[in-house]
């Protein structure tokens, strides 16, 4: 018996990493669907897939330090807001208008303003490292207003524009080349972002979310790892900033603002932390919908961002995603 | 042989109460000692503080001749000093493979690496599943730790403690909270610790001391009262009076 | 010196505002450990009420303010009791999701039903003009707005140090399953503290309308600034608020007249360093 049941348990344990990797090309193969989709339905509205996208790739970002590594922040659009900028003013100041070299810009802007964000918030626990998270934002959205020779102040920067990829596909006026290199941008950032938090230091996070104490019982650092993460976070808000400032050629200081913040971490929860497909999913169903809304005041729109948050923690304090994936985790272990 | 665990003259106090009193205390490599004293002796504040996860009023720190005082808890674990949980701390959601890998990870200093899962790297996997089949859970290796008995996670504890290849191992109750089926399992593991490992274990089980330890160490009151052979501690007068009578005087070494 | 008198007074009671405004949060987090984002609301809630009474309704000052806190109260009792008992020793993040959406539910409506302008609260005659002090003149209501927070700090300090109300708060702060079973009715308890604690809020929403300008933002605005009171001067401790308030006013004062250009900045960055320098506040506990 003991025998059967360990040759069970081996079979499992290689089972697991294939199955992982499934689970992968599986969300490959429903984003690229989704695309397809999209480019079906909205054909003449691709610069909204196109923002969704952008925002997604912030929303990504947000699971990394909210669900993989437990920290909550409300000042997580500043590492967005540096990448837009950055891939921003290399164009408008400098005359490189090389895609590539813009979102590699967008990187370094965002993982830049990661390591500042994290050595900020890092630095409290509980209330006061929330409050360093709003103050961080605001301080970042000052900066930006203030040194408007760089940003364009309060009327954002212009004058952005982008060569053809790899001088051949050109950004034309439909967006389908913006729509193109955008979810091949997501799609590469997810597959890596799946092999991180399947490698030790997504195992080390998690451990370091559950209980930092017992990490540093097992000789690791938790400020180190979580400081590495943010870093991380950033490059990866940075491509969607500086996607965002590609395809739509402006940057204005709402890609640096409290609202953004405190909207993709409700994106986040909509769909359920930790998973990544619940940051994806959150993204489209909350976007969609706001468009749909959009013509309304805006006013009435926050209220109901309000409301919808509400329903969530009292209803599905999973995420739409995450109860799903729950539910469907139980009927399996119940199947065993 | 030189000691690889001092203590020396250690004291912390909280107010004006005087929770480890000038407590020092010396390991050799190979050393079996078991920390005894009545409840509120200050054991686990003696842990807290050697572990670097509470900060002493004076004293010392040695491990193999070096001063890690200043050494933050993380520092003094890659350096050799590795403990076990009282109360269980493991992050229930995960394994046994994956807490053991973990360690294995840190120990080797590749838990920061960003791509590959264990699962596909042999060499960790062997020494998982030595470690595990040692304390005989390895049958238990992929199932949550939240699925599986208390006895088995204190187990668990162990495995990890060992995964870190330690020099010096402080086991805080490793028997606690388990029904007497199954510490017989945890008496075999303890006896089948590497034989040159310096083993320091706080224990209330008389039984599991006397057949554990070469060396008996009694608290009472935050200070040592007692540091001798097991066959003498019951008959020591202090050790007497510190369990049964009341006890007025802290400073009183064998 | 004249600037440094004037930035002083300014700062007094721009700290005091803070005060009367902040003190209810940090009972709040003390007791029912709830990060409640929404708490700005309230007193903003407490702002409009009085501005309609006073100007669209014709009443007295006197009357404006109570029936702002009495207002605010009455329509705080059910959210209490709907929304936040559900989040009560939830994890962080529950309580930081739910109360935002609070508070966005509540800018919402008050845009819907006010306005996006600002909206000011007529001073009465006693309050407007400026008071001769001898050596300076200060506006009257700044003085006002001072005399309140003092009020209101003495007023809590008598409350819960001296009454069986105070013996029981201060009973379930420490202990709550104790104090249960030793007969306090937590929930009664929570809900009274709940109820003071919007009831200043309000009042000092309308007491410092003249400093904070009541309009649809106001919660998000100042948001942060009521948060970092809390966090600083340590939640449940009356010395504490104070003195954070007091820093945190002449931070934002100073700021806004020696560097009006760049005063936000200025601000969020001294909000930083203070908590880095004091990241368990400035009782040195952990909240």
């Amino acid at each position: 018996m003991a025998a059967v049941m360990n040759t069970e348990r081996a079979l499992a344990a290689q089972a697991r990493p294939r199955r992982q990797a499934g689970r992968d090309l599986a969300g490959v193969g429903v984003i690229t669907i989704a695309a397809v989709i999209g480019y079906l339905l909205f054909p003449d509205n691709l610069a909204l897939l196109t923002r969704i996208v952008a925002v997604a790739l912030l929303v990504l970002s947000l699971d990394l330090v909210t669900g993989y590594c437990g920290i909550a922040t409300l000042g997580h659009a500043a590492l967005f807001g540096s990448g837009a900028y950055a891939a921003g003013i290399l164009s408008a100041h400098y005359g490189i208008n090389d895609p590539l070299l813009m979102t590699l810009a967008g990187v370094l802007g965002g993982a830049l303003a990661g390591l500042v964000s994290g050595v900020v918030i890092l630095r409290g626990h509980g209330l006061p490292q929330l409050v360093l998270s709003i103050a961080l934002i605001h301080l970042f959205h000052e900066f930006a207003n203030k040194t408007s020779s760089w940003t364009g102040g309060s009327d954002g920067l212009s004058g952005i524009s982008a060569d053809p990829i790899f001088g051949t596909f050109e950004f034309d006026l439909y967006g389908h080349t913006a729509y193109v290199f955008a979810i091949v941008l997501l799609v590469l950032v997810f597959v890596l972002l799946r092999l991180l938090v399947r490698s030790p230091f997504g195992m080390l996070c998690r451990g370091i979310k559950e209980d930092p104490v017992r990490i540093r019982a097992m000789g690791a650092s938790p400020k180190a790892a979580l400081l590495k993460m943010y870093v991380i976070s950033g490059a990866v808000a940075g491509v969607g900033g500086a996607l965002n400032a590609i395809t739509t050629q402006v940057v204005g200081l709402d890609s640096l603002s409290f609202t953004l913040s405190a909207e993709s971490l409700v994106m986040l929860v909509l769909g359920g932390t930790g998973s990544l497909f619940g940051a994806l999913s959150g993204t489209v169903i909350f976007m969609l919908f706001e468009d749909y809304v959009s013509a309304a005041n805006p006013f009435h729109w926050l209220t109901m961002v309000g409301v919808l948050l509400i329903a969530v923690v009292l209803f599905a304090p999973k995420g739409l995603y995450g109860s799903v994936a729950a539910f469907l985790s139980r009927r399996r272990e119940a199947g065993e | 042989m030189s000691a690889v665990f001092e203590v020396i003259n250690l004291r912390k106090s909280f107010g004006g109460l005087a929770v480890t009193n000038d407590v020092s205390l010396s390991m050799e490599p190979g050393d079996r000692v078991a920390l005894i004293g009545p409840n509120g002796a200050g054991k686990t504040t003696f842990v807290n503080l050697v572990t670097g996860n509470l900060k002493p009023d004076s004293g010392d720190v040695r491990l193999a001749g070096e001063i890690v005082t200043r050494v933050g808890a993380n520092g003094r674990v890659q350096r050799g000093l590795v403990r076990s949980f009282q109360v269980t701390r493991l992050f229930l959601e995960m394994t046994p493979a994956e807490h053991v890998a973990l360690a294995i990870l840190q120990r080797r200093r590749r838990s920061g690496r960003m791509f590959g899962n264990f699962l596909s790297m042999p060499d960790v996997m062997d020494e998982v599943n030595d470690l595990l089949s040692t304390l005989g859970i390895a049958h238990l290796m992929h199932r949550r730790v939240n699925e599986i008995a208390y006895g088995q996670q204190r187990l668990l504890e162990i495995a990890v403690a060992m995964a870190l290849r330690p020099k010096v191992l402080l086991l805080d109750e490793p028997a606690a909270g388990v029904p007497q089926s199954d510490t017989g399992r945890i008496e075999q593991a303890l006896a089948d610790l590497p034989a040159d490992l310096a083993v320091l274990m706080i224990e209330h089980d008389m039984d599991l001391v006397f057949r554990f330890a070469k060396r008996v160490v009694v608290l009472a009151a935050g200070a040592i009262i007692f540091d001798g052979s097991p066959a003498d501690v019951t008959k020591d007068a202090c050790v007497r009076e510190a369990y049964l009578g009341s006890y007025a005087n802290a400073s009183h070494a064998a | 010196m004249q600037t440094v008198f004037s930035i002083a007074v300014d700062a007094l009671a721009y700290g005091m505002v803070l005060f009367v405004i902040s003190i209810g949060l940090s009972v709040t987090m003390g007791l029912m450990r709830v990060v409640n984002l929404a708490h700005g609301a309230f007193a903003m809630i407490g702002g409009y009420i009085a501005s309609y009474a006073a100007r669209d309704l014709g009443l007295g000052y006197g009357i404006a303010v109570l029936l702002a806190v009495g207002g605010t109260v009455i329509i705080a009792v059910p959210i209490e009791r709907f929304l936040y008992r559900r989040i009560y020793g939830a994890p962080e993040l529950t309580q930081v999701l739910m109360t935002i959406g609070i508070t966005f539910c509540i800018i919402g409506i008050a845009n819907y039903v006010f306005g996006p302008t600002l909206k000011t609260i007529p001073l009465p005659q006693d309050l407007q003009g400026s008071a001769d002090l001898g050596f300076r003149t200060i506006p009257v209501h700044r003085l006002f707005a001072i005399f309140c927070g003092l009020a209101v700090a003495a007023g809590l300090w008598y409350a819960i140090e001296r009454t069986s109300f105070g013996v029981k708060l201060r009973a379930s702060v420490d202990n709550a399953a104790m104090a249960a079973a030793l007969g306090v009715r937590t929930e009664v308890i929570y809900a009274l503290s709940f109820a003071v604690a919007v009831g200043l809020a309000a009042f000092g929403g309308v007491v410092g309308a003249e400093l904070l300008p009541v309009e649809p933002y106001y919660a998000l605005r100042y948001m942060v600034t009521f948060l970092v009171v809390v966090s600083v001067g340590g939640a449940g401790s009356i010395p504490g608020a104070l003195i954070a308030c007091l820093l945190l006013g002449a931070v934002d004062t100073t700021g806004r007249y020696l560097m009006p250009e760049f005063g936000e900045f200025f601000f969020y960055l001294a909000v930083i360093a203070i908590i880095c320098i004091f990241p368990r506040g400035l009782a040195g506990r952990m909240k």
